[in-house]
């Protein structure tokens, strides 16, 4: 661990003690989403399209509500219709997106569903549903959705962004640009230009829990869900909207979940769980297998990527233009804005032209996925990047580090950078012993780097201090990387008493305030923000107690070391205990809330050395050594700020070694399983070692960065540049499997 | 019992089986379970054979030190066959009658010679393992037989077998490639035995024979490899699909053919044979 | 279809329920005896967070027949534990971090008690070959493979 500044003496934050929900977790105790079990509970099944783009003419529910122990079926016509309604257009797409009404868009696109008694009744009910389809023709990728007369998935959808309006409907719903100064002058400038186009597959967070929900509705209306989830207010928000009811009707509790990854912040069952247990009046589970997994859930985006970048002899970058199109899936949304944002994000250059465009086509809606959009436009870019360095014989670093943003930097989105620490991670790849580490015979070593801004974004969190002295921190961020204990490790350091003295919760709807997704590395930031914000309430009422118990004036009460103390020591302290044992006296129970909409964020920069060995006869590759450094401002909590970097690295491995979503003709999914969708396993991998950069974060209490995200930015383009290293061939095309590895080694040898 | 229904079928670990059953293919009324059957999960030997009950979990094959050295080979292959949870459940009689071109434990079986003692309600017979799979996911034998045990030649002095197999990660997937091989010497050092035999490169099991009579009589240098190579990227029928092209199966076919006849002719080398 | 009658050890105890034969083990552990412990990722033996012990060996639950567990003795991560008082794998799993979300985790520890059991000092290659069969998409698997180190040198002392 490199520490950049020094840690100003906290006793807990930085600690490495054993996280509050472990001992559940370790011995099966742990309620996960389908973990649950309600009295009269029904299994759900779900009726899905088979064609990737088809018209439904007909659905006939009436074999499959006659079966035996089926007690409700339910198609679109169950739902109410947003776009009658007026509503906003994006609504209007989520609730298509939950059950399709007069056209399905994917494979796997929800028509109808059916709750019975057991699994295997619903499972047989669910194969009854006779529907009707008027398949038409469809396209998969960005080139064939871009293409002139290509099928359209939405009659109406006009192309935003571009001058002059379109006049013709096309399956590109937007375009986004960024510029700055004369990109004619700037290629002018340059001594070496490279220009490269990559492409890239979708992939899938691929999360080991697959989504999970049960729903318990009551005859006045309300219903209980309780579901695997990264965000439960957005989720009662969206099923709310979906349902046509209004959210205080729905109590939405977080279950432990088992993985999100930005993929488990939008809806797929729980508004089809609620109507079901409605119809049936009783609960109802409905829980996906892997295969409705891959084919009916967000992956990310497959893309199409055009990079230009001018260098001078002497390392400066002159000029860079990009341009993107990144697939949404069926409805407008992906991830390409974020993509336009970050992708020239580390680096200071004077003229440039961004443009990237949202295209749909006949695959599942694209759903957020660690930094969306960032780590496809980090592959293209810092490939181009390790080539320019090769042009001009510069180490890459050093190209690097002689462009690289630094505090007052004009970022390329827009922002003046305020402290940041991209050169300190640079630096710290570079004086590893990892970087001069010896490499045998095919082996190569690869340099990239990437950035993520980092959410703020809005939540509430409440304190309450017990009798006995502990005390329990109510937050509504569901856990996803281990936040509850950094909750736990900042109310420690706060209210200066034992880690081990409090409570970290998360709370239903309605226990807690409004909290947005956990998602966009925001929970450390400004869920922990929230919690320190409460608790310094807390310490301020418990000074007005021992104030008042000792009949001073409030300024002259000091809280310190979890205790009150008169400012010339003329009383014995109180503690926390003893406040708290005296609080009915005092004034009544101590507690406090907050919530707030964090400001200060702080972005995050990562920079990765990654060695691998080519088999040059079969082209598989493996990772031989992996290192990476990230600015964390500050590391709440070492450990899972750790287990973040390398679990990034690891998915950015995946997508860059193995993981795609293959299709067949007629755009249904030919490896929807853990057995063909390649994900990393423990013997693919060597350790990940991590360097923790903390350069704070000036706006934030405690220093803190988001972490969760910038891992996964570099990884791909890091093996990229060390198959390069190792081979001499550039993959321009992800994921580089041993088979186009093979290929491009062929070539290169004709 | 596989009478009494015209979908029963057998089954042993259920490896293949359930994961078929949940994507979607006919699943039978009747199954029996082949691992109630002691004879069925046995591991012994005498001096003329091993027998290998055909439901035997092959983590018992790979455990067990006096196989996994006379048929390093066969044990390698066996133990190929999925992580350790499958392990103990996975068996040859299982991954041969899967009848997957790319089973792991096939190019290894045939190598070797291996042979089949097949039961059904008009007696047994003895097959050749390589006689067994006719085509993806079709067997030879009647729906009513089942094989009972395989049956296994010591292996002899100065002869070894390898497998080798090519897959995208490290564990988890299936082949790709397989290449077994199996590489008698005799006393002046050239070689004596070749069998090269190679799987998921075709319908069925490929025996390429043409490589086999460029090693005979050969130390197995690298001109004859070369010619290894080519005769074994030349005997592959391969299929497009998503877990490999035509033109990678061919050309990685050679590659593989070649290393496991070098391993081959190293085991041999440094073989007395135990038997 | 009338149901059978299954009768195994589970966690050392003696339990008995009913199933339909083509229910799955592990449905049956986690719908007819209550121990949800054991995941499903996957149903189809690719990711292990079903992993149990059956007979002393790990396998995945969802590719075993309820029926064949009637006579059998199975391990589950309810039953690592001895009488509340962890096993050095649970343990080294808190204290080294080797979880995040979880859900692999109960998979995790069953196939590590298994390879411990076998083979009582493991290289990490020896380590991370055993468990490719459980796959885990939060943790990149380097403080996992450091967990069961940890725990082979304990459990070695004891």
């Amino acid at each position: 661990m490199a520490l950049t500044e020094e840690n100003p003496g906290y006793k807990w934050v930085g600690t490495r003690p054993i996280r509050p929900d472990g001992l559940e977790k370790v011995t099966g105790k742990a309620q996960f989403g389908a973990d649950l079990t309600l009295p009269g509970m029904l299994y759900g099944k779900i009726v899905r399209s088979p064609h990737a783009h088809a018209r439904i003419v007909a659905i006939d529910t009436s074999a499959a509500e006659s079966m035996p122990g089926v007690k409700a079926v339910i198609t679109g016509n169950d739902f109410p219709d947003l776009a009658a309604n007026g509503a906003h257009p994006s609504a209007i797409d989520i609730s298509h997106n939950a059950i399709a009404r007069d056209k399905v868009l994917y494979e796997g696109h929800v028509v109808a569903a059916v709750a019975a008694v057991t699994r295997e009744q619903a499972a047989a009910a669910a194969n009854a549903v006779e529907v009707t389809y008027e398949v038409l023709p469809h396209v998969l990728t960005v080139d064939d959705a871009m293409a002139e007369n290509a099928p359209l998935l939405h009659e109406g959808m006009i192309t935003k962004g571009v001058e002059p309006t379109p006049e013709q409907p096309s399956n590109v719903a937007s375009r986004v640009a960024h510029e700055r100064g004369d990109l004619e002058q700037g290629f002018g400038e340059a001594d070496v230009v490279v220009e490269q186009e990559f492409t890239t597959k979708p992939v899938h967070q691929g999360y080991i829990e697959p989504h999970a929900a049960v729903a318990d509705a009551n005859s006045d209306g309300r219903a209980n869900i309780w579901c695997s989830s990264q965000g439960h207010f957005q989720m009662r928000a969206d099923t709310a909207s979906v349902l046509g009811v209004s959210q205080g009707t729905l109590k939405v509790t977080a279950a432990e979940i088992g993985g999100g990854f930005g993929g488990k912040t939008v809806i797929y069952l729980e508004p089809i769980a609620v109507r079901l247990s409605q119809r049936a009046g009783r609960p109802v589970k409905l829980v996906m297998d892997r295969d409705e997994v891959f084919r009916a859930t967000g992956p990310t985006s497959g893309t199409r990527m055009k990079i230009k970048m001018g260098v001078s002899n002497d390392g400066k970058l002159t000029a860079a233009e990009v341009w993107m199109a990144f697939e949404a899936g069926a409805y407008a949304g992906g991830p390409v804005g974020a993509a336009g944002m970050t992708v020239l994000a580390p680096y200071d250059i004077p003229h440039f032209l961004v443009e990237g465009y949202d295209v749909v086509c006949n695959k599942p809606r694209v759903a957020a996925y660690r930094a969306p959009g960032a780590p496809m436009a980090a592959f293209a870019v810092e490939s181009v990047l390790d080539d320019l360095a090769r042009a001009i014989d510069m180490d890459p670093i050093d190209l690097r580090l002689a462009n690289a943003a630094v505090e007052g930097t004009q970022a390329a989105y827009g922002p003046k950078f305020p402290r940041i620490g991209f050169v300190e991670t640079l630096e710290a790849i570079k004086e590893h012993p990892n970087y001069t580490a010896e490499l045998g015979p095919n082996q190569g070593r690869g340099v990239a780097a990437g950035f993520w801004f980092n959410a703020g974004m809005s939540s509430s969190a409440t304190v309450h201090v017990n009798e006995n002295g502990t005390a329990t921190v109510v937050t509504g961020s569901p856990d996803i990387g281990g936040s509850r204990q950094s909750m736990a490790l900042m109310a420690a350091e706060e209210l200066g008493i034992p880690y081990e003295s409090i409570k970290p919760v998360v709370a239903d709807t309605e226990t807690v305030g409004f909290t947005d997704v956990t998602g966009g590395s925001r929970v450390t930031l400004a869920t922990g923000a929230a919690v320190v914000d409460a608790c310094r309430i807390v310490i301020d009422d418990l000074r007005a107690r021992a104030a008042k118990t000792w009949d001073v004036e409030v300024d002259q009460v000091e809280w310190v070391d979890g205790q009150a103390q008169h400012v010339d020591g003329s009383q014995p302290p109180l503690s926390l205990n003893d406040l708290a044992a005296k609080s009915a006296r005092t004034g009544g129970p101590i507690s406090a809330n907050a919530s707030l909409n964090a400001r200060g964020v702080g972005a995050a920069f990562s920079t990765q050395v990654c060695d691998v060995e080519v088999d040059p006869e079969t082209g598989v590759t493996q990772v031989v050594r992996y290192l990476t450094a990230q600015d964390a401002g500050r590391a709440i909590s070492p450990d899972y700020v750790e287990g973040q970097m390398q679990g990034g690295v690891v998915q950015g491995i995946g997508w860059g070694l193995n993981e795609e979503y293959v299709h067949d003709q007629n755009g249904n999914m030919e490896n929807p399983s853990f057995l063909d969708y390649r994900m990393p396993v423990a013997s693919d991998l060597p350790m990940i070692e991590c360097c923790i950069i903390e350069v704070p974060n000036p706006a934030h209490p405690y220093g803190v960065r988001g972490v969760g995200e910038v891992g996964i930015v570099p990884p791909m383009a890091a093996l990229g540049n060390a198959i390069k290293d190792a081979t001499g061939v550039r993959m321009t095309d992800l994921p580089m499997s041993p088979i186009k590895v093979l290929e491009a080694l062929n070539e290169q040898s004709d | 019992m596989l009478s009494s229904s015209p979908s029963a079928q057998v089954f042993a670990g259920a490896t293949d089986l359930v994961p078929q059953i949940r994507g979607g293919y006919p699943t039978p009324d009747v199954l029996v379970d082949l691992k109630k059957i002691d004879q069925l999960v046995s591991l012994a030997n005498d001096a003329d054979k091993w027998t290998v009950g055909a439901a035997t979990p092959t983590v018992r094959l790979t455990e067990d030190q006096a196989f996994s050295q006379e048929f390093p080979g066969l044990s390698e292959a066996a133990g190929l066959i999925g992580s350790d949870q499958i392990q103990s459940r996975s068996s040859l009689g299982g991954n041969l009658c899967n009848g997957s071109p790319a089973a792991d434990s096939v190019p290894a079986m045939v190598v070797n010679g291996v042979r089949a003692l097949v039961a059904g309600p008009k007696g047994s017979r003895v097959i050749d393992v390589a006689d067994v799979v006719t085509g993806p996911g079709e067997i030879s034998l009647a729906s009513d037989e089942f094989i009972v045990e395989f049956e296994i030649d010591r292996m002899p002095s100065r002869t070894a077998d390898a497998y080798l197999r090519i897959i995208p990660r490290t564990e988890m997937d299936i082949a790709v490639v397989g290449a077994g091989a199996r590489i008698g010497l005799s006393d002046d050092g050239t070689i004596a035995e070749a069998v090269l035999v190679l799987g998921a490169v075709a319908p069925t099991a490929v025996r390429v024979h043409a490589a086999e009579d460029a090693l005979i009589g050969s130390t197995a240098d690298d001109d004859t490899l070369a010619v290894v190579a080519a005769a074994a990227s030349e005997a592959c029928n391969p299929i497009d699909d998503k877990r490999g092209t035509i033109a990678y199966r061919e050309q990685v076919a050679g590659v593989l053919a070649k290393r496991a006849v070098r391993i081959a002719m190293q085991r041999a080398e440094q073989s007395n044979g135990d038997a | 279809m009338a149901r059978t009658h299954i009768t195994t050890v589970i966690n050392g105890d003696e339990v008995d329920f009913l199933t339909e034969d083509s229910t799955s083990l592990l449905h049956a552990l986690r719908d007819e005896v209550g121990l949800t412990g054991a995941k499903e990722g996957c149903g189809t033996g690719d990711c292990g967070a079903c992993s149990v012990l059956m007979d002393d060996r790990v396998t995945c639950s969802c590719l075993v027949f309820a029926p064949e567990a009637d006579g059998a003795t199975i391990l589950t991560v309810e039953g690592l534990a001895d009488s509340g008082e962890l096993h050095p794998l649970q343990q080294c799993f808190l204290e080294g971090a080797a979880l995040q979300c979880g859900i692999c985790t109960p998979g995790f520890l069953i196939a590590a008690k298994a390879l411990l059991e076998k083979n009582p000092d493991p290289t990490e290659t020896e380590i991370r070959y055993a468990l490719a069969g459980n796959l885990c998409r939060c943790t990149g698997y380097d403080k996992i493979v450091r967990a069961v180190q940890e725990a082979a040198i304990q459990m070695r002392e004891q």
